[in-house]
């Protein structure tokens, strides 16, 4: 039995289901979010390489390196926003996040 | 079963388990080092298919920088994980379900979609290496991709880190207002005038006369 392309694919997918139900789990904790939409990212990543390798194209490998970059720079902004947010508030509770609700 | 499918299940399985453990360990510390985890298994995969600069990079990049980062805020932050995990099992049977038909959906979409591309198709670039007998790098071929087609994107990601990064300081930069530090250049640029104020006070006092009592004995 070899790998196909399938394989990581559906790897790819079952990470991604995981990371939706951590998001689901984990609706108060702000930073277990952030951390899940981490895992989100890495499954993208994993079926660009995927098919960066099945189908004997470079571009997708640096397409993965661009979000790289920009998931780096999402979760230092991000992190920054939580920390100011626990200043603020005392906890990281997204429930109570209602500042601009009107 | 060759040794590179063992080692996909391997990695996937490890991969799978720490990712489970990162959405649902109860100390935020924990699911950061599960994550740290994942990477790890993830670059694993990813060496299997042969992107070994990002592996490499995924590793340095995330696992060095953005979960260190990640733990520093972990920690730095008192958390009441009781609070937050209030009701946490509670929307679990509905979030499953969902995650389960997530999965199957897309593993049937993608299981039986990509017949043609079952066989890994080699780089133009690895057959032309091998053919002229020299070793095949993956990091010359992405860094020739990037520094060629991709150098303007790659300038804007420049630009996106270094946004990022004043972004990111000058979000968490505050001054203290309880501090007494004072500056010292403006210590040495005092002057004599303003600090001090001199008034002239006469020394004697003029007699004041009294209305008041002069037009109530008048009125007397």
């Amino acid at each position: 039995m070899t790998l196909t392309l399938g394989h990581f694919l559906t790897l790819g997918a079952i990470l991604f289901a995981l990371s939706v139900v951590g998001i689901f789990l984990n609706r108060r904790n702000l930073i277990v979010l952030l951390m899940a939409i981490e895992l989100m990212l890495l499954a993208v990543n994993m079926n660009f390489v995927a098919f960066s390798y099945y189908l004997g194209d470079m571009h997708g490998q640096v397409f993965v390196f661009f979000i790289l970059t920009v998931a780096a720079a999402e979760s230092a902004i991000g992190l920054a926003i939580l920390v100011l947010l626990f200043r603020n508030k005392d906890n990281i509770n997204v429930q109570e996040l209602n500042a601009l609700k009107g | 079963m060759d040794i590179r499918t063992g080692l996909f299940y391997l990695f996937s399985l490890v991969l799978l388990f720490a990712a489970f453990r990162v959405i649902t360990a109860r100390n935020p510390v924990y699911a950061a080092l599960f994550l740290v985890l994942t990477f790890f298994q993830a670059a694993g995969v990813w060496m299997l298919l042969k992107a070994e600069f990002l592996a490499i990079s995924l590793v340095l990049v995330y696992v060095g920088a953005v979960m260190v980062l990640f733990l520093f805020v972990v920690m730095m932050l008192d958390i009441d994980v009781a609070a937050l995990r209030a009701g946490f099992w509670k929307h679990f049977p509905i979030a499953a379900s969902i995650g389960a038909l997530i999965a199957l959906e897309m593993a049937a979409v993608l299981m039986g979609g990509f017949r043609p591309a079952e066989e890994p198709r080699a780089l133009a670039a690895a057959t032309a290496a091998a053919q002229a007998g020299v070793q095949f790098s993956n990091t010359k071929e992405l860094g020739k991709l990037l520094y060629s087609d991709y150098v303007y994107p790659l300038e804007i990601a420049a630009v996106i880190l270094v946004v990022a990064i004043v972004a990111a300081i000058a979000l968490t930069l505050r001054h203290r207002k309880d501090s007494k530090t004072i500056d010292p250049s403006l210590q040495v640029r005092v002057k004599a005038r303003d600090r001090l104020q001199i008034i002239k006070v006469p020394p004697t006092r003029p007699a004041q006369p009294e209305p008041a009592a002069a037009a109530v004995e008048t009125k007397a």
